[in-house]
């Protein structure tokens, strides 16, 4: 154990915690050793150190889940303003409200005691699907469809195993026991799965002249979902840029300075009397 | 306290206020001019380290505490709207989620420099010790903290680690139950569970702060060892705290704080388990529960052993034993560099528990049972058996005259060959 084991060990260390840090907030832990197969690496945009969020994504995003994914999904943590929030799809305030006023919500009680249904705000939370779990069990053949706020975080592989999902409906393979109303999936755990296909080419229009295939609605809404999970990724990124420089600059004065500090005891000088 | 004060008060204030609080007395003794042996490496800046990360830990955890909802329904939401919605709130979250991984591998780096170098044995076993008890304390924290954003690793862990104690019921039939429905609150995890959990959480980091002051007391008492293990003979073998190790120290906290940083900005959530960003559910049970890295060799030595309750045994002994080190170790000296039959068991140690970390992270099954039973073993045997009988057979090699000889070397010897005669080249002796 001398001071270059150490510097060794350090510089280990440092290449094990940042080396696999592309799989950035998603990745799985060595627990994850039974079924779910191999899910292979997307490239994002918004992979670490410097990676931002493609507002134009977060947008076709957005509208595949709102066509899409809302019928069944639910997204509890968001409320409408954040799509307009810096570091996410950014979505013009008006149109914020625009999209806001689409959806109609419950509020009250009124001065009469009622609740009643107007038109959501930008602060509002976005609408759920269904009122509870057992009404969304009932409509989903006993399934329930797991809330989407988080979900990009809550799967090992984040992201990547959000696109291999929605990509992953196959034939179920010869021999398979497929369950009645269970669908073949390769990326899901035990490859089957109470969800439907949801994508098809052409069942979201896109505007902006994306090719309306399911590679990119399942590639764009999984971006969608990375930022509802970590809507301060850009922020994080940005200041983390920032932090790092200024460590590395004052790692170097403090080496320097202990280096200055530290001669007169290596040369033999005369040390200060304590 | 170790040596004479040479603190001079200049001024009429610092003489008055010397007579009645000498807080200035103190930290100019202590941590200024507090002699320090001139040879320590870079292991021995983890003890400043561990200081800081202590500070961090508890200003993150202070204001995330103002924003926490330590109910069932508000838990999860609550912390997440830590990460959307308050100013910062994402850096203080993962600051202190991360900081509790540094923490840990900053201590366990801190441990095992106290075991290599054997800076237990006298005269610092109570120093040791103090050690050991903060260790318990980190552990009892660490858990307590992991069951907070109430995801649901969070929430069988709890279930997992407080049905331990209902071993009990092996020993006294309904002793255990009885003890584990006290702790939960009710007949299983649940609200009052999560709420005490909190309020010890908050507690328990204070705790921590008074047995560290403890700790360095009874460091500053006999001073720092050294990688010699040798005790400090001149003055010449010590330098004082500041402006030495102030800068040292210093300089590889910043070090620490860059890799800290990185994890923090770059991959937060590396080192936590997708599963804890689900909601608790009680109906549901995860594949796999697994608990934070830094608890995996502990529960792969609890799931080694057959028996429940000798599991418990084993999980509890694997660190009650470590207060018992100072007088397992027979040998006459203290560093392992002068150690070469213990060396290599030393490292097998290391390896074991490395070892130990990765088998807790798997399935206790097949290949990976047959090698955490084999780990295990060798985890106490290095303990019970190894330290007290290495110690007594092994012949040491020559420890050097002073602290001073080795650190300087020919350089020292060219300038005071009287000072250190054996490093001088044989024609030269003649």
């Amino acid at each position: 154990m001398n001071s270059s084991s150490f510097v060794l060990t350090a510089g280990a260390l440092l290449l094990a915690l940042t080396g696999p840090s592309a799989a950035e907030d998603a990745s799985g832990t060595p627990a994850n050793n039974n079924h779910a197969p191999e899910i292979a690496r997307q490239s994002w945009s918004f992979t670490p150190p410097f990676g931002t969020y493609d507002n134009a994504q977060l947008q076709r995003g957005f509208q595949v889940y709102k066509e899409v994914c809302a019928n069944c999904h639910s997204m509890r943590l968001l409320s409408y303003r954040n799509l307009g929030e810096p570091g996410g799809p950014e979505f013009a305030p008006k149109a914020v409200e625009v999209l806001a006023s689409q959806v109609q919500v419950t509020d009250g009680p009124n001065e009469k005691g009622e609740m009643f249904q107007r038109p959501a705000r930008p602060s509002d939370r976005f609408r759920s699907p269904f009122a509870n779990e057992q009404l969304a069990r009932l409509a989903n053949n006993g399934a329930l469809p797991p809330d989407l706020s988080v979900i990009a975080k809550a799967r090992p592989g984040g992201p990547d195993y959000v696109y291999a999902l929605l990509t992953g409906y196959r034939p179920a393979p010869q021999g398979f026991a497929l369950t009645e109303g269970m669908h073949y999936n390769a990326t899901f755990p035990g490859h089957q799965i109470a969800m439907a296909p949801p994508l098809s080419d052409g069942v979201v229009a896109y505007t902006d002249g994306t090719k309306r295939v399911v590679d990119n609605y399942a590639r764009d809404v999984s971006a969608f979902l990375m930022w509802a999970a970590e809507p301060k990724l850009e922020e994080r990124h940005t200041v983390g840029a920032r932090v790092m420089i200024f460590l590395i600059v004052f790692l170097a004065i403090m080496y320097l300075a202990k280096r200055v500090v530290w001669t007169r005891v290596h040369h033999g000088k005369k040390q200060r009397t304590a | 306290m170790a040596h004479p004060s040479s603190y001079q008060p200049n001024t009429g204030i610092e003489r008055w206020l010397d007579a009645r609080l000498p807080i200035v007395r103190v930290v100019h003794d202590q941590f200024m001019v507090f002699p320090t042996p001139r040879n320590l490496n870079y292991w021995w800046t983890f003890g400043g380290i561990l200081t800081f990360m202590l500070a961090v830990q508890i200003a993150t955890g202070v204001v995330l505490a103002m924003h926490y909802v330590p109910t069932e329904s508000g838990a999860f939401d609550s912390v997440e709207k830590i990460m959307r919605d308050v100013n910062w709130g994402w850096l203080l979250r993962y600051a202190h989620s991360v900081g509790g991984s540094m923490f840990f591998l900053a201590v366990y780096i801190h441990t095992f420099r106290g075991l290599y170098y054997g800076s237990y044995k006298a005269p610092r076993e109570v120093l040791w010790i103090l050690g050991v008890l903060i260790l318990m304390l980190m552990i009892a924290t660490a858990f307590m903290g992991y069951s907070l954003p109430w995801g649901q690793m969070s929430f069988w862990a709890v279930t997992v680690i407080t049905n331990l104690f209902s071993s009990l019921d092996a020993v006294i039939p309904g002793l255990g139950t009885r003890l584990v429905q006290w702790i939960w609150g009710g007949f299983a995890v649940g609200g009052p569970t999560l709420n005490r959990l909190y309020s010890l959480h908050y507690l328990f980091p204070f705790l921590i702060a008074g047995v560290v002051a403890l700790h360095i007391w009874a460091l500053h008492i006999p001073g720092n060892n050294n990688p010699t293990g040798i005790d400090v003979k001149v003055p010449a073998d010590t330098v004082p705290f500041h402006p030495y190790y102030t800068i040292k120290d210093g300089f590889a906290l910043v070090a620490f704080i860059l890799v800290f940083a990185a994890v923090v900005f770059y991959a937060p959530n590396f080192l936590g388990h997708p599963d804890n960003y689900v909601p608790a559910n009680p109906l549901q049970t995860p594949t796999h529960i697994v608990p934070e890295w830094y608890f995996l060799p502990f529960y792969a030595i609890l799931r080694a052993i057959p028996n429940k309750l000798l599991g418990v045994a084993a999980l509890n002994g694997s660190i009650l034993i470590l207060f018992f080190v100072p007088w397992l170790d027979t040998s006459k000296v203290r560093s392992t560099r002068y150690r070469p039959i213990y060396k290599w068991f030393f490292w097998a140690f290391v390896v074991t528990c490395v070892a130990l970390g990765y088998l807790g992270a798997q399935q206790p099954e097949g290949l990976y049972l047959v090698l955490g039973r084999i780990f295990t073993a060798y985890y106490f045997a290095f303990f019970l058996v190894v330290m007290p009988v290495v110690g007594l057979i092994e012949k040491p090699r020559g420890l050097p005259g002073s602290i001073t000889e080795p650190v300087l070397g020919p350089e020292a010897v060219r300038a005071r060959p009287a000072k250190a005669p054996r490093r001088l080249k044989p024609e030269q002796v003649g």
